[in-house]
């Protein structure tokens, strides 16, 4: 009775939390990952159309309810470019369009949310190259700045891949942003799943890229521990005594528990061979000896 | 029926015995196993400046100041240390000097410290504090025979000040600030007249002054000023009484300044009418009655004054040289030494400035060739048995180190280079050849007997104190830890160390005996003022199997010149004999080394050297070598810290540089950056795993029999930023204002595995990162203490692999190879506690197989080393560990980490200054070999676990054999009874 219970129940939460969802415009296609922070996965679009409608909607409903609260206007919403290289000699080119919202906290510390990233279309030049590099197992490299605020600084971090372990049916790439405020500290580029080694050669079945990115900011540290406190409440004795587990008989009494069936076994073995003994030696005049010094002799 | 069961009863007996006495091993040495593995010793550095007793004290001492900021006193006669001060680096020593007979004198920080120090036993005396303007070099004056004052005044110039101090307790008793603009005191002069003191001063480029003061009250007597056409370069010495020798700021002329009564007149000399073929920097020396001394690198000219007339060249040394500074004698009559080197020998002159064309004393002096130039010499006289004057000198080498120079001989010398060791590695010694009996090193059989006597009468404790001692000595010296071949446990090695002055010297690990030293000629100052400077040391080749007949060798790397863009120096050296094998000038520049796990056929050690254009190099350039490389080349990744920059690099290495013909050179492709931003992130610390780091196991059993996988990667990079504002001191940042970000990344991707902020936290920053952890330390603003972090990494993509029937099966994935570019998913657990200590140094303990515990060893601020179990930074502590924990040894959580008092490795020494701890693992699994360097050298064998592998030098054989003795003895006797027994059993 109980299992179709709690799936009803679970079904009936999932339902509500597609429908908190929906109610808040979010997209479904979500990646759910547990360790990062803002994220939204886009597949790889046509760059010449114009961006989705829902996305945009979505995100002018946001901006609008943010700016009620903040009181900025649209200037907070930043663009930066990922460019890459494709190792044919031509050097880093737009490959791709990051749309993020800069949120200033209380403090007036910066922050990026809502990262989105769309990705430019491969040209079949690009396809070529993308091929040769297949080939000569190469690296694929991307940049980003390192400043989001100021693309005038000509600093750009940058990251690489062994070209072969991108494809998989589409081009798949999982893009890790380190982040300090507006600073980019690092881009950590990568394939969706692993990469085994050694590197077989695949043609992807589709090209465009399905891409998934990560903002990730700094953990704090846990503050060091301190026990001064406990330890003057032990001092005066408020600390309450933890009683040991208790320890099963076996575990408390073993090392006393196997010499004692080693000795029985021992006599009982002696015992079954005194009659033995007696038995084979009748009628001689050693009958009564020990039998540890008959053992002896034999 | 009683005998057998005896026999199985006594063989417990015996076991337990020697289980007992095998348990009696101590965690902590006894104080009589003090310097049976271990050593010290003692150095100072390479002498700047050096004063010596007066002869009328008697004793025979000299007082020394070394460029590693050490003040010694050392003995004449022996060149023992009697005492010996090691000051912070932050208060560089500038001058020296002696007062009243009984004082040392040390200018320090600028010229705004003034300590005086007790010459016998050098305690302090008294510190002054002066408040100076900016000094480039501040000068100490001692006056000399003043009547005016009682006690003898002590002038201290420094910018713009002059101080006069009383010797005897350090009060002020005048400071005068000289109001000109932009001068500097370059010169305080006692005038011959009483009660006056001259201070010689540069303002601006071109202008002297001079001024007259009162030595009573500091007040100004006269002031006179003069300009110079052309510029004055600073350097200034006094000719003779009353003339000045001045150099311009081109280095082409000398001004001669004469200064009588108030009026300043001077004439204007060209150096290359004096001496000809002049090159390169040159420095006056002044010595007193119109002497002056002209040197270059290379060559020491002697020059006389005419009056201000002119001078005249006396005397020319083309061979390098060294010059005392002027000695009086006699009345009226000074005595100054040069030291030139003629080929193995050097020649010892002393001369009078009064005749200074002919030498008093002219001596030569053997002297190992493997000491360079010689660098510095200081003058001492003595009174001869038959009363006339003697003469002896402390010379100091090229290689730092400091010899005595008397009646022809050396009479002692220290190898101070060893006091600023640059890098250290190791060398096996060569294999015990066959033939080499016992009988040899024994030769004296009653010695031997005697030897074995007291021996056993120590084991059965029926030794008297003389006896223990000599046993003690009989032990230390016998041998067997400081035989030349290799020994069955590993402890016995060479310790191949690099100085500063390019010396390379192989040190016994027994006794810490030099066994060779060879100061490199590619490394040495060459004739036109480059200085090289030694950068690292490596293992170049090691033989194993098909060049077993081989000897090792070992690679230095030092570069020519200061700038990163000087060409490298390679040399290779021989670690038996320390010949240099092979020494290369490279056409490229030395940015980064990196020693490669390949080898070539001849199992020399692969290596990169990055150049300034990041252009890798291959060597060594041999075509094995590089069949070798160009087949792990794909593979093959190196990274970059920019730390001006802010800034890490990952690289890959491509086909061939733009260099035309040369197969050796690899260009290079950026792969990966991160970049920190300067305005809140200021790298601190990077640091990687050992490349010789062994690990025995990659899993980790927890309490309750779960398994978790560490995150065993030979790229792990644990980087340490800073906040700007928190580079600083403590205390110079506010909590708020501070913050330390770790970092843990993948060098070949670039991936940030790990990122935590500490706030409020600031360096000094030292880690250590060994198998899957990392330490580091750092100061917690707001807790006010220093704290210890620890971070794990676990591999969580493994954590799957627990299944039996998978392993069985398998279908594991413990045996797939790893690449870095599958995304890795790790877990990481961190905890940080308090630590006492500031530290200087840390280092982690390595051992042959890995399997023995680790621990850390930190040089703390006072010099010594403390091995810290790895246990108390395990991030899974807890307040209350379960039953299981504890099984598994974790320690209940505390806040702060305990200093056991008995785990300081160096038990009651202290190496000073300490710069470095090395440990090498020994071929005994439980046994590590643990070497510190600074100013000292301290040597030790560690065995964190115990020595659970071999049986102790305690060990007790007698009580062994006696128990053997006694259990034969019981089996015979029992065999005896058993046998009568069953005799009289089948009488009966």
């Amino acid at each position: 009775m109980a299992p179709p219970r709690r799936a009803l129940l679970a079904l009936a939460a999932l339902l509500l939390l597609s429908l908190s969802l929906a109610a808040a415009a979010f997209h479904s296609d979500e990646l759910l990952l547990n360790d990062d922070e803002e994220f939204e996965g886009l597949g790889a679009r046509p760059a010449s159309p114009s961006p989705p409608a829902a996305p945009a909607v979505s995100s002018s409903r946001r901006r609008s309810a943010d700016a009620a609260s903040a009181g900025a206007g649209e200037s907070n919403a930043v663009q930066f470019a990922l460019e890459h290289d494709l190792g044919d000699g031509k050097g880093f080119v737009p490959a791709g369009t990051f749309s993020a919202r800069l949120k200033t906290s209380a403090h007036g510390t910066q922050t990026l949310t809502k990262l989105r990233f769309t990705r430019n279309e491969l040209t079949d030049d690009e396809k070529d190259a993308f091929k040769k590099l297949l080939q000569e197992d190469g690296f694929y490299t991307i940049r980003l700045p390192s400043n989001v605020l100021d693309p005038t600084r000509k600093d750009n971090v940058v990251s690489s891949i062994k070209v072969r372990c991108i494809p998989r049916d589409s081009l798949d790439e999982h893009i890790v942003i380190h982040m300090d405020g507006v600073n980019i500290l690092a881009v950590n580029y990568g394939s969706v799943g692993g990469c085994q080694y050694p590197r077989p050669m695949k043609f992807p079945s589709k090209w465009t890229f399905s891409s998934y990115t990560i903002l990730k900011t700094a953990e704090q540290a846990p503050r060091t521990p301190s026990f001064v406190d406990q330890l003057l409440e032990a001092d005066n004795g408020l600390g309450e005594v933890i009683k040991p587990p208790e320890k099963s008989f076996w575990a408390k009494y073993w090392m006393y528990i196997i010499p004692l069936g080693l000795i029985v076994m021992n006599a009982v073995t002696a015992a079954a061979n005194i009659p033995e003994e007696q038995a084979a030696g009748q009628g001689q005049p050693g009958a009564q000896r020990a039998p540890a010094a008959a053992a002896r002799r034999r | 029926m009683a005998a057998p069961p005896h026999r199985p009863l006594l063989i417990l007996l015996a076991g337990l015995l020697v289980v007992a006495s095998v348990a009696t091993l101590a965690e902590a040495i006894y104080e009589d196993q003090v310097g049976l593995a271990d050593w010290h010793q003692k150095y100072i550095g390479k002498v700047k400046q050096a004063v010596y007793h007066s002869q009328k004290s008697g004793r025979r001492r000299v007082v020394v100041l070394t460029e590693e900021n050490v003040i010694s006193s050392l003995d004449l006669r022996s060149g023992d240390i009697f005492w010996r001060h090691v000051i912070d680096k932050n208060d560089p020593l500038d001058q020296l000097s002696l007062s009243l007979g009984k004082y040392v004198l040390t200018l320090s920080s600028g010229g705004t410290i003034l300590r005086a120090w007790n010459l016998p036993d050098g305690q302090m005396i008294w510190e002054t504090n002066l408040q100076t303007s900016t000094a480039s070099n501040p000068q100490l004056h001692v006056m000399s025979n003043n009547k005016v004052a009682k006690d003898n005044l002590v002038l201290v110039s420094a910018g713009r000040w002059i101080y006069a101090v009383s010797s005897i307790d350090g009060s002020i008793s005048w400071e005068k600030e000289f109001s000109l603009d932009g001068i500097e005191i370059k010169q305080v002069l006692q005038s011959p007249e009483n009660g006056i003191v001259y201070a010689v001063g540069i303002a601006g480029s071109s202008k002297l002054a001079l001024y007259h003061l009162s030595a009573k009250t500091g007040e100004v007597l006269k002031d006179i000023q003069e300009s110079f056409p052309g510029e004055l370069s600073g350097e200034i010495v006094l000719g003779s009484d009353n003339v000045l020798v001045a150099l311009n700021k081109a280095r082409s002329s000398l001004f001669l300044i004469e200064f009588n009564s108030g009026r300043i007149s001077y004439n204007k000399v060209h150096v290359s009418d004096l001496v000809q073929d002049l090159s390169g920097t040159f420095k006056l020396q002044s010595l007193s009655n119109g002497v002056i001394a002209l040197q270059t690198p290379s060559t020491v000219s002697l020059l006389k004054l005419k009056n201000t007339d002119g001078l005249e060249v006396v005397q020319r040394f083309d061979q390098p040289a060294a010059l005392s500074d002027a000695l009086t004698i006699a009345e009226k009559d000074e005595a100054f030494a040069i030291v030139q080197h003629m080929g193995s020998q050097i020649e010892f002159v002393v001369k009078f400035t009064s005749d200074a064309s002919s030498a008093m004393i002219r001596e030569k002096v053997n002297i190992d060739q493997h000491r360079g130039n010689v660098e510095k010499v200081f003058l001492n006289s003595y009174i001869r048995t038959d009363k006339s004057h003697g003469f002896r000198a402390l010379v100091v080498m090229e290689d730092h180190s400091l010899l005595l120079i008397q009646q022809g001989e050396v009479v002692w010398s220290r190898e101070d280079g060893l006091a600023s060791i640059v890098d250290v590695t190791t060398s096996e010694l060569p294999v015990e050849k066959d033939g080499v009996s016992v009988a040899d090193v024994e030769h004296n059989l009653f010695e031997w007997l005697k030897g074995h006597m007291l021996k056993l009468k120590g084991t059965l404790m029926l030794a008297n104190a003389d006896e223990v001692a000599a046993i003690q000595a009989l032990r230390l010296k016998s041998s067997e830890k400081n035989k030349m071949t290799r020994d069955h446990n590993g402890f016995r090695k060479l310790l191949i160390v690099l100085t500063k002055a390019g010396k390379v010297i192989a040190l016994h690990t027994g006794d810490g005996r030099i066994i060779w030293s060879n100061l490199l000629p590619s490394l040495r100052a060459s004739r036109f003022g480059v200085m090289p400077s030694a950068l690292r040391i490596y293992q170049w080749q090691v033989p194993h199997h098909s060049v077993m007949r081989e000897n090792p060798s070992v690679l230095v790397v030092g570069k020519s010149g200061a700038e990163s863009s000087a060409p490298g120096v390679f040399s290779i050296l021989d670690s038996y004999s320390g010949e240099e094998l092979n020494a290369m000038r490279l056409d490229h520049s030395v940015v980064q080394i990196i020693p490669l796990t390949l080898k070539d056929l001849s199992e020399q050690r692969l290596h990169l050297i990055v150049d300034s254009n990041s252009n890798a190099h291959l060597y060594p350039k041999s075509p094995d070598a590089l069949d070798v490389f160009l087949h792990e080349m794909p593979n093959l990744y190196f990274y970059s810290v920019d730390i001006l920059t802010n800034v890490i690099r990952g690289y890959s290495l491509q086909k061939s540089c733009n260099i035309e013909g040369d197969e050796y050179c690899f260009s290079t492709k950026e792969l990966w950056s991160i970049i920190f931003p300067s305005d809140s992130e200021r790298i601190a610390i990077s640091e990687t795993r050992k490349m010789n780091e062994v690990v025995h196991t990659q899993a980790k059993t927890i309490g309750d029999h779960d398994v978790m996988y560490k995150y065993l990667s030979k790229n792990l990079v644990f980087v340490a930023t800073v906040s700007p504002k928190a580079a600083g001191d403590i205390g110079s940042a506010l909590p708020e204002e501070a913050s330390l970000v770790a970092y843990l990344i993948d060098a070949v991707t670039g991936r940030v595995l790990h990122r935590v902020t500490h706030h409020g936290a600031q360096g000094p920053v030292h880690a250590v990162l060994s198998e899957n952890w990392v330490v580091y330390h750092y100061f917690n603003l707001r807790a006010h203490r220093f704290e210890m972090a620890v971070i794990e990494i676990y591999d969580q993509s493994r954590a799957d692999n627990k299944d039996v029937m998978k392993l069985i099966l398998g279908k594991h994935n413990l045996s797939a190879p790893i690449t870095s570019y599958a995304r890795p998913e790790v877990v990481v657990k961190s905890q940080s506690y308090f630590f006492t200590h500031s530290v200087k140094a840390m280092a982690v303990t390595q051992t042959a197989k890995g399997i023995t515990s680790k621990q850390l060893l930190i040089g703390t601020i006072s010099d010594q080393v403390l091995a810290l179990d790895k246990r108390y930074l395990d991030p899974r502590r807890s307040a209350n560990p379960t039953q299981q924990e504890k099984e598994e040894g974790i320690i209940p959580l505390t806040d702060s980490l305990p200093i056991i008092p008995q785990s300081f490795v160096t038990h009651s020494h202290q190496v000073e200054a300490l710069r470095g701890i090395v440990s090498i693992p020994a071929k005994l699994e439980s046994t590590t070999l643990v070497f510190t360097y600074g100013v000292d050298l301290f040597y030790t064998q560690l065995a964190p676990s115990r020595t659970y592998d071999s049986l102790t030098d305690e060990f007790s054989y007698a009580l062994l054999l006696i128990t053997i003795a006694v259990l034969v003895a019981a089996i015979i006797v029992t065999w005896i009874w058993s046998e009568k027994k069953e005799l009289r059993d089948k009488w009966r």
